[in-house]
Parts: C-alpha cells; sequence; structure tokens
C-alpha cells in the first residue's frame, strides 16, 4: 500500500480528516524551509503539500506569487526541492509528501528524469496546475512507473461529466479546489463545498482533500467535517512573508499556526 | 478546463454559422475600414530593391490589425452571452482595440497591462481610459506582458460564470491559438487578392514581425499551400542574441506556458525568462504554436531584429514612404533588404504593416535622444 493510501486508511480508523498544510519549497530559503517541514508532522501535518516554485504561477494568489518569487531568488531549482524531500524523507517514512506546482520546469528536466529523481526522493503524490486529463497522458505514464500518485484537480465548475474523466485519472485522492479561483484570495463557502465533496464522492471512491480559500482554523474544521483533509496554504506563506517582514525566523511561528489549524481539523468530527 | 472546452464548442458553432460570419464581415466593413489597401511602396522598393507591397494594417481603426481578432471575439462573447470583458494588453494595441469593442457593445471592460508597459505606452492608457476600460497594472514578475496574461487567466478562473477572456495573439490553451488566426487570416486573404489584382501573380516572399504571432499568421495562413511564396517572421532581438531579447524560436527551446506547448525563453531549469525588447507589443517569452510548427517543418523562416536595427527601419520608412510604422512592424522591415536579396529586384514582397508608431514616439524620442 502506498503511504498516501496507508495514511488516509489510518484516518478513516480514528474517524478524523487529515490536516495538510502547504508550504512552497525554499521559502525562504532552502535551509529554513527545511526546518519548515522537518517540523511539519509534529506540528500535526497528516500529509504535507510542498510547491515547486515557478516563475509564472497563475493559478496562485498573491500570497503563493511571492513564496514562489522568494524561494527562486534564493537559488531554488527542481533538484535542490527534490534534495529537501530526501532530507525529510530520511527522518520520517511515514508522512505523505506531494509535490504541486506547473508543468514547465518538469517538462524542462524530462518526464522520467523527473519521476524517477522525485520518486527516489521520497515524494508519493504530484499534482500539476496546468496539466488537464486530455494532455497528461505522457505524464501519467512516467509517474506510474515511478510509483508516485498523479493527483488530479476538481473545481465547482468541474461537471458530472468531467468529473468521471478527473476520477478515472485520478491516484491517491481526488483534490477539489473550493473556490472558483486562485490560492488565497477568497474564503471557502461551507454549503457549496458540502454539495460539491458529495459530487465528487459519487464519482470517486478516493478520498476527497479540500484546499483552496481554507484561511482560518474555524474553516479548517468546517471542511473537516465534510471532507477526507483540509488543505491551508496561503495562511501559512502570508505567516512566512510576515516574519520575514519582522526579520524573525518564521519557522517557529509557521509551526505554531500550522498547529492551530491541525488541532481544529481533529478535534473537528468530535461531539 | 470545462471554460476553454465550452469556449472551443460556441467558436465552432460561430464559425460554421453564416449569420455570425455575415455580422462579422459587416463590422469590419464599415466599423474597422476593411479591406485595408496593399499599396505599393516606390521609394523604399528603390532603397531595399525588391518590389515591396505595405499591407497597411495600421489604417484599420485603432490602428493596428489587433481590432480584426477583437471584432471576431466580442462577437463570440456575446453570442455565449457573456457580460464582462477582461484582455491582457503589451503595447496597448490589443487593450485599446479590445476597449473600443467592448465600447461598442457596451460591455464593461478590464484590461490587464504590465506596470512596465502602463510606463512605456502612457497615450494607449488614455486611450484605454478615454473608451471606458479599466486598465490594471500588473506589478507582479517583470511587469510586462506574460504577467498581464498571467493576472487575466486569474481572474478569469476567479469570474468563470460572466466573463470572458479575449487573448490577443496566437497564444494561450486552445482554441485561443487557432481562433485569433482564423479571425486574423483576413489579413493574408485580402492580400492575396490584392496581390493577384495588382500584379497578375503571388508574391515571392511575405514579412512580418512576430512576438505571439497574431499579425504574421493572419499574413501567412491564406499562403501556406503556395509553395513558391516564401514566408519570413521576424522576432525581436532586443539588445542582440547574446543580451537581453524576445526571440523564443531564435533563442528558446519548447515548453508550456500559459496552455500551450511551443518555443519558450526559459533557464535551465524551466523557469520563463523576461523577454525584452524595445517595442512592447513583441515582449512575450513565447511564440505561437502554430509558429513553432511552420518552424519546424520548414515552411517559414524566422529572423531577428534588434532594437537599435527597429529604430533605423522605423525612422527609414517614415521618411521613405511618409508612414509612422509601430515599433513592432519596424522590425518586419529592418529585415527588407535580406528578403529583398533573396528575391531579386523584379521580386515581390508582401510585408505587413501590422500597427502605426504615434504610440511609440515617446520610446523612440527617448532612444534617439540618449544616442545624440
Amino acid at each position: 500500500m502506498s503511504r498516501i493510501a496507508e495514511r488516509f486508511a489510518a484516518l478513516k480508523a480514528e474517524d478524523r480528516a487529515a490536516f495538510i498544510p502547504y508550504i512552497v519549497a525554499g521559502d525562504p530559503d532552502a535551509k529554513t524551509a527545511a526546518r519548515i517541514l522537518a517540523g511539519l508532522p509534529a506540528a500535526g501535518a497528516d500529509l504535507i503539500e510542498l510547491g515547486l516554485p515557478f516563475s509564472d504561477p497563475m493559478a496562485d494568489g498573491p500570497a503563493i506569487q511571492r513564496g514562489a518569487a522568494r524561494a527562486l531568488a534564493e537559488g531554488m531549482t527542481t533538484a535542490k526541492v527534490l534534495e529537501l524531500v530526501a532530507g525529510f524523507r530520511a527522518a520520517d517514512r511515514v508522512t505523505p509528501i506531494i509535490l504541486m506546482g506547473y508543468f514547465n520546469p518538469i517538462l524542462s528536466l524530462g518526464l522520467d528524469a523527473f519521476a524517477k529523481a522525485a520518486g527516489e526522493a521520497g515524494v508519493d503524490g504530484l499534482i500539476m496546475v496546468d496539466v488537464p486529463p486530455e494532455e497528461g497522458g505522457l505524464l501519467a505514464a512516467a509517474l506510474e512507473h515511478h510509483d508516485i500518485a498523479l493527483i488530479r484537480l476538481a473545481t465547482p465548475t468541474t461537471d458530472e461529466a468531467r468529473l468521471a474523466t478527473v476520477a478515472s485519472g485520478t491516484q491517491g485522492f481526488v483534490y477539489f479546489v473550493a473556490v472558483t479561483g486562485v490560492t488565497g484570495a477568497k474564503e471557502a463557502n461551507a454549503d457549496a463545498i458540502a454539495a460539491d465533496v458529495a459530487r465528487v464522492r459519487a464519482a470517486s471512491a478516493l478520498p476527497v482533500a479540500v484546499g483552496f480559500g481554507i484561511r482560518t482554523a474555524a474553516r479548517a474544521a468546517e471542511v473537516a467535517r465534510i471532507a477526507d483533509a483540509a488543505v491551508v496554504g496561503s495562511a501559512l506563506v502570508e505567516t512566512i512573508a510576515q516574519e520575514i517582514a519582522i526579520k524573525r525566523d518564521p519557522a517557529p511561528k509557521v509551526l505554531d499556526t500550522a498547529a492551530a489549524m491541525a488541532q481544529a481539523v481533529r478535534s473537528a468530527r468530535v461531539n | 478546463m470545462p471554460l476553454v472546452l465550452a469556449l472551443e464548442a460556441a467558436y465552432a458553432a460561430a464559425k460554421a454559422d453564416p449569420a455570425f460570419q455575415a455580422e462579422l464581415a459587416g463590422y469590419l466593413a464599415t466599423y474597422v475600414g476593411r479591406p485595408s489597401p496593399l499599396y505599393f511602396a516606390a521609394r523604399l522598393s528603390e532603397h531595399v530593391g525588391a518590389k515591396i507591397y505595405l499591407k497597411r494594417e495600421e489604417l484599420n481603426h485603432t490602428g493596428a490589425h489587433k481590432i480584426n481578432n477583437c471584432m471576431g471575439q466580442i462577437l463570440l462573447a456575446r453570442r455565449m452571452g457573456k457580460v464582462r470583458i477582461i484582455a491582457e494588453t503589451g503595447a496597448g494595441q490589443h487593450g485599446v482595440a479590445t476597449a473600443t469593442a467592448c465600447a461598442l457593445f457596451g460591455l464593461p471592460c478590464v484590461v490587464y497591462m504590465g506596470a512596465v508597459d502602463v510606463e512605456r505606452q502612457a497615450p494607449n492608457v488614455q486611450r484605454m481610459n478615454l473608451l471606458g476600460a479599466e486598465v490594471r497594472p500588473v506589478t507582479s514578475g517583470s511587469a510586462t506582458l506574460k504577467d498581464a496574461m498571467n493576472e487575466a487567466l486569474r481572474d478569469w478562473v476567479s469570474n468563470v460564470a460572466d466573463t470572458y477572456y479575449l487573448i490577443g495573439s496566437t497564444a494561450g490553451p486552445h482554441p485561443y491559438p487557432l481562433m485569433v488566426r482564423d479571425f486574423q487570416r483576413v489579413i493574408g486573404v485580402e492580400a492575396r487578392e490584392q496581390i493577384l489584382e495588382i500584379e497578375q501573380r503571388l508574391p515571392d516572399a511575405l514579412v512580418a514581425c512576430v512576438g505571439g504571432g497574431s499579425n504574421a499568421l493572419g499574413l501567412f495562413h491564406p499562403f501556406l499551400a503556395d509553395e513558391g511564396v516564401r514566408l519570413f517572421g521576424v522576432e525581436a532581438a532586443g539588445e542582440g542574441m547574446d543580451g537581453r531579447h524576445a526571440a523564443a524560436l531564435a533563442g528558446g527551446r519548447p515548453g508550456v506556458l500559459h496552455g500551450a506547448l511551443s518555443y519558450l525563453l526559459q533557464d535551465a531549469d524551466g523557469q520563463i525568462l523576461e523577454a525584452h525588447s524595445i517595442s512592447a507589443g513583441l515582449d512575450y517569452p513565447g511564440i505561437g504554436p502554430e509558429h513553432a510548427w511552420l518552424a519546424e517543418i520548414g515552411r517559414a523562416r524566422y529572423l531577428t531584429a534588434t532594437d537599435e536595427e527597429a529604430l533605423e527601419a522605423f525612422q527609414l520608412c517614415a521618411r521613405l514612404e511618409g508612414i509612422i510604422p509601430a515599433l513592432e512592424s519596424a522590425h518586419a522591415l529592418a529585415r527588407l533588404p535580406e528578403v529583398a536579396a533573396e528575391v531579386g529586384r523584379d521580386g515581390i514582397v508582401i510585408l505587413n504593416l501590422s500597427g502605426r508608431g504615434d504610440k511609440d514616439l515617446a520610446t523612440v524620442a527617448e532612444r534617439l535622444g540618449k544616442r545624440g
């Protein structure tokens, strides 16, 4: 069983949703990001989403755009992202790592070379924001060869016919984008999410993670009652920006923020 | 994806609908001012040593070829029931054309424009404002055309239900490159008829500047099957191919940006590089995928012209022909001597004069002033 499947099976036994924090790999620099990453499981991360920095992140709002720009300015590359993962994996064999990013840096490296290196580094899944199922055949084949799950996105505009396409191509879990928009921009609406998650469940037996627009612990808890996982990204990346703006090591505050979110998710289904 | 799939279906239906085509033809004739003349440039011909015809797209309403595509897409947006239009713009010509089409139909219009371009294309910003459009300066990334496109895409995914994204070049996700080409084909269709009438034969070469590539593809496409017609695209070499430039074919490699696989300026890690050109309209790090295909199969050849060469050609055209070309079009003009040398003195060349240069006067004055 894959690390992702094992983790969701264990959470199901506990009857609780997963908390999935997102940070940009290398934000604000490789060393600090490594410390944040290493601290996330203890802060309550059940899975971790790691952003591959890209120069033109068109699905991301200002917070993650700036996070990616900080990482790139410090010399982050795809190879260094994988080093970061390998470093994490040496100390943690159980927490799944999902990379999330855009296609060109991976295409540039070569799909098979990337999949091989990512598999060796201990990457468990990949979310490619700008590769729709229609164009994803070669990528899916390369990843499958190296046992990396290709996780597909569904959105509120994904109709039933398309949900079937998304569901048939996805592995690990389905990532439901809770808002029509970019990361961090809008607040997700819990009622609308509940209806959409039900639609996704009708199309796929896999766990459903909900992300984009979860900015507070309260909203994370609401999502945790509805879905199998709540993803929090921009709120953590903004915390990094705020801390470095006042010349503080961002790791403690980011991990505190993550811990509060994790606690909210863990206690969501009690009572 | 549902969004672009719906657009693809709507466009296919419109394309096949004679009523849509008739409506578009009507606006092109009475509002845009088509057909644009094919003008024999006698003094320029003498200067470069071949028979040079200029396809006068700069005489279109709003001063460039961009309006051809905007008229087509705005009619499509109306058919689709969209009530809000967004666009990206580099030089501002596409923004002005979009704002114009929106004013014509009373639709609210938001134009994303890199903050750097807002600065260097101030007259076009004023035009857009006057036409009732809201210009939103984009400060992320290099604050030029690709960043404006990122921001427009972000707007689009955030406002899918009511908003139509009117892309200005043969870039972006399918069906845009194909659709924009189709709406610009009128340039080549007219030029082909006009040259056959004037010269009773096809031209030996076509020349056009290439950023994303819409004016070039619009001219080239109706001639693709005419094997004797050589096609020349001219990319912006900026400070030179060893320095900062915007020549994706000459200096890039295949990659994916904005939903299209084509040649891209990128670093070793696949991060997109900032393009540089004196002309904001060529300042895009990619090139339309159909141009990449034409280059790979050898049907079209792609040359480059530097900022300096474009500046020279800009002045030359003004003095020899009394036509102030856009700096974009000046890149094509700059390579005329090489093209003329290939086709010879009796050779016929059609150059797409894609836009007029009023918008560039401040840029040119500053550069010429600096050179002293």
